[in-house]
């Protein structure tokens, strides 16, 4: 093609865009993993809808996203509009890198009510609105109804003294084998297990630790006689090469996992164990209990100089059939109950969690979080190890939290003077 | 300064200037912020930033989890660098026989776990060691040994990462030692044998003499290498079980860039620069000692 032909074709080109005479926005999007590969596709249908926005997606791999987004903020090239996981609102929001979504989301067709309130929650930092949540995740039971029933039960579990009582039934059948499976390196199963009173896990605004505090106690002692039973091999996941040929194998028949794993059992599992499985609300102390509201949200960056193009987005994003076209493509579930119409409504394997998503609990919402909750973790590992008495934890869990928090309250107390 | 200085300068300006601004100035700010409170705070705000003078270095020698990962590291450099360096000189030594048939294939072979992502690796010794159905078990269990849990039994975990380091970077110093063995004159070990020494006295009055430069070269870098092994149990374990293969650097990058508590992170470094700056000069000393 001659250079002349080149450029008439690409002035024809743009005499035929509306967006001629005005250049077209460019919003800047990160989206991660499986869902920075989909999101171009979901997004063809609103580039159509407004000519005159641009989009310019970014896939991130998870295990690098946060890191890209830190340096990113360092280094002043953060894009509109991104991906973020609920738990790292807190760190963005204490960069003060995000831009508060209160008044726009009023003025837009986003009715706040139709959110799981415990997903919305996690969104809400110290009384701003910093992301739209875009697919929610909890963790719940995945079980073996074979098994279950082999021991006598029709039903799972749903108190925890009812969950024991069944594990040991599942244990006397072979006790060679386990019934949960509790993965060492994972602090999600004991965080949803903590979340069951209604006692935070940090006291004071997030200032201390209150793993002294009679909720954790509780579950940190559930969770640990689960090992002490012997129902729970003392173990972390890289030991157990694939998670999903010893469920089918029985060498457990509990598991604490997320929504993905509904699509991982239906592929990995052997045909002729397809009818064998099912998923489950996580139980409680004495009825059916909380668990974590995890997912992810959209977010506008304060330093974006087109909010509104990035905005819309947000708003085209949020819609139902957009969301239930995100979930066929992915498997991810919505945020919004009326975007649960439809084919979800059929799912066997998605109805537990609908159920659980009424009951969601966030985190604490402070930037130290994560590592508090690794450190929760790896003392609870070494108690099962035998390394630590299981009465010393909280007070060692206490005494790191506190460790973690000591900026934070020079900061807070600052902020107050 | 004369011309030709003057030339000289102009000559190395680059590489200088290079240094300077890629290494030094990095180096220089690394050593102040290991003096300050630099995190996410700090980040948004440099009016967060807190002086704390040697504050990061007293925690950092009050946190067990950073003694755990110097006991690791030296467990790692103790026993990973003479199994390594002893698995490449055999190997060389193999090499470099009149014996060996296939000689550019088997260099080739050997070689190749040094130049193969260590990822793919991984993921194929994760199998290998699987306590289940992991071959190493298996040949284990035919001489009658139970099996071991490798990457899940805090005993066993940094023997599994030392043989799969070993196993990974044991063909690089091969070929260093391989270079060296077949420039080795042939007549001394003519004469040797004349005077009637065996095959270990060869070894050790012939071969180990004249290997002596290059194996402390290769030994230097060794340690330097194990010191600052961080892939390895971060693809295999991530530092688990039990805390038990987390190496110095495998702390620091987690300091630094998962809990992005970079003052801390940068006081790591430097006291991981100090020890291995001890070693490297107690190395030189017994070589130069050694060869006097």
């Amino acid at each position: 093609m001659t250079s002349r032909r080149r450029f008439l074709l690409a002035s024809a080109a743009l005499a035929s865009g509306p967006a001629f005479g005005q250049s077209r926005q460019r919003v800047r999007f990160w989206a991660m993993g499986r869902e920075g590969e989909v999101v171009r596709e979901l997004l063809r249908d609103f580039e159509r809808e407004h000519p005159a926005i641009r989009l310019d997606i970014q896939g991130l791999p998870w295990t690098a996203a946060h890191e890209k987004l830190l340096t990113a903020f360092a280094g002043d090239a953060v894009p509109d509009l991104c991906q973020l996981g609920n738990t790292w609102i807190p760190e963005f929001a204490a960069l003060d890198a995000l831009e508060p979504l209160d008044s726009r989301v009023a003025a837009a067709n986003i009715p706040q009510d139709d959110y799981f309130p415990g997903i919305w929650a996690t969104n809400v930092v110290e009384g701003a609105l910093l992301g739209v949540p875009w697919y929610v995740d909890t963790r719940l039971l995945f079980y073996r109804r074979d098994i279950l029933a082999d021991a006598g039960y029709r039903a799972p579990p749903r108190d925890w003294p009812e969950w024991v009582r069944m594990m040991e039934a599942v244990k006397a059948r072979n006790p060679k084998e386990f019934a949960v499976i509790l993965p060492l390196n994972e602090y999600e199963p004991l965080v949803a297990l903590s979340l069951q009173k209604e006692e935070p896990l940090l006291r004071e605004g997030g200032r201390y630790g209150n793993f002294r505090g009679e909720g954790f106690r509780r579950a940190l002692a559930f969770y640990l006689d689960l090992f002490t039973r012997g129902l729970a091999p003392p173990a972390n996941d890289t030991q157990i090469a694939n998670v999903w040929n010893e469920f089918g194998k029985g060498h457990f028949a509990f598991y604490i996992s997320g929504p993905w794993q509904i699509g991982e059992f239906k592929r990995r599992l052997p045909p002729q164990l397809q009818d064998a499985w099912m998923t489950s609300p996580l139980p409680g102390p004495t009825g059916p209990g909380q668990s974590i509201a995890g997912g992810c949200s959209l977010a506008i960056f304060r330093r974006s100089r087109v909010k509104d193009a990035a905005w819309q987005v947000v708003e085209y994003l949020s819609r139902t059939q957009t969301q239930r076209r995100f979930h066929e493509m992915t498997g991810n579930l919505p945020p919004r109950r009326s975007s649960w119409a439809g084919a979800l409504e059929g799912d066997v394997y998605a109805r537990a969690f609908r159920d659980q998503l009424d009951r969601v609990k966030p985190t604490p919402k402070v930037p130290e979080w994560e590592r508090i909750a690794q450190e929760m973790r790896l003392v609870t590992e070494r108690v099962v190890r035998g390394d630590f008495a299981a009465a010393e934890a909280p007070v060692e869990l206490d005494r790191r939290a506190d460790r973690l928090l000591e900026k934070r309250r020079w900061m807070l107390a600052r902020a107050a003077r | 300064m004369n011309r030709t200085a003057l030339a000289g300068w102009l000559f190395v300006a680059p590489a200088v200037l290079a240094l300077a601004v890629f290494f030094a100035v990095p180096v220089v700010g690394a050593f102040a912020m290991s003096f300050t409170d630099f995190d996410i705070y700090a980040l948004a705000d440099l009016g967060n930033l807190r002086f704390v003078g040697l504050g990061n270095y007293e925690t950092l020698l009050a946190t067990p989890l950073f003694w755990r990962a110097l006991a690791n590291t030296l467990l790692l450099v103790g026993i990973g660098v003479p199994l390594s360096i002893g698995a490449s000189l055999g190997a060389a030594m193999l090499l470099d026989s009149k014996l060996a048939r296939w000689r550019a294939f088997h260099r080739t072979a050997l070689f190749a776990p040094v130049v193969t992502t260590l990822v793919a690796v991984a993921v194929v010794w994760r199998y290998l060691l699987h306590t289940r159905y992991g071959l190493v078990n298996y040949g284990l269990g035919s001489l009658g040994i139970e099996p071991i849990d490798w990457l899940g039994d805090p005993a066993w975990a940094m023997p599994a990462i030392v043989l799969l380091s070993v196993w990974k970077n044991f063909g690089y110093n091969m070929l260093i030692l391989l270079a060296g063995l077949q420039a080795v004159p042939e007549d001394l070990y003519e004469a040797a044998r004349i005077d009637g020494a065996s095959r270990w006295q060869q070894f050790l009055v012939v071969t180990l003499p004249s290997l002596a430069p290059l194996l402390l070269l290769v030994a230097i870098l060794t340690v330097a290498a194990y010191f600052q092994l961080f892939a390895e149990p971060y693809v295999m374990t991530q530092g688990g079980p039990a805390q038990r293969t987390v190496t110095v650097l495998y702390f620091m990058y987690e300091e630094g860039f998962r809990w992005w508590s970079l003052g801390s992170a940068c006081a790591v470094a430097f006291v991981l620069f100090a020890f291995m700056f001890v070693v490297t000069i107690v190395q030189m000393r017994v070589a130069r000692r050694t060869a006097a």
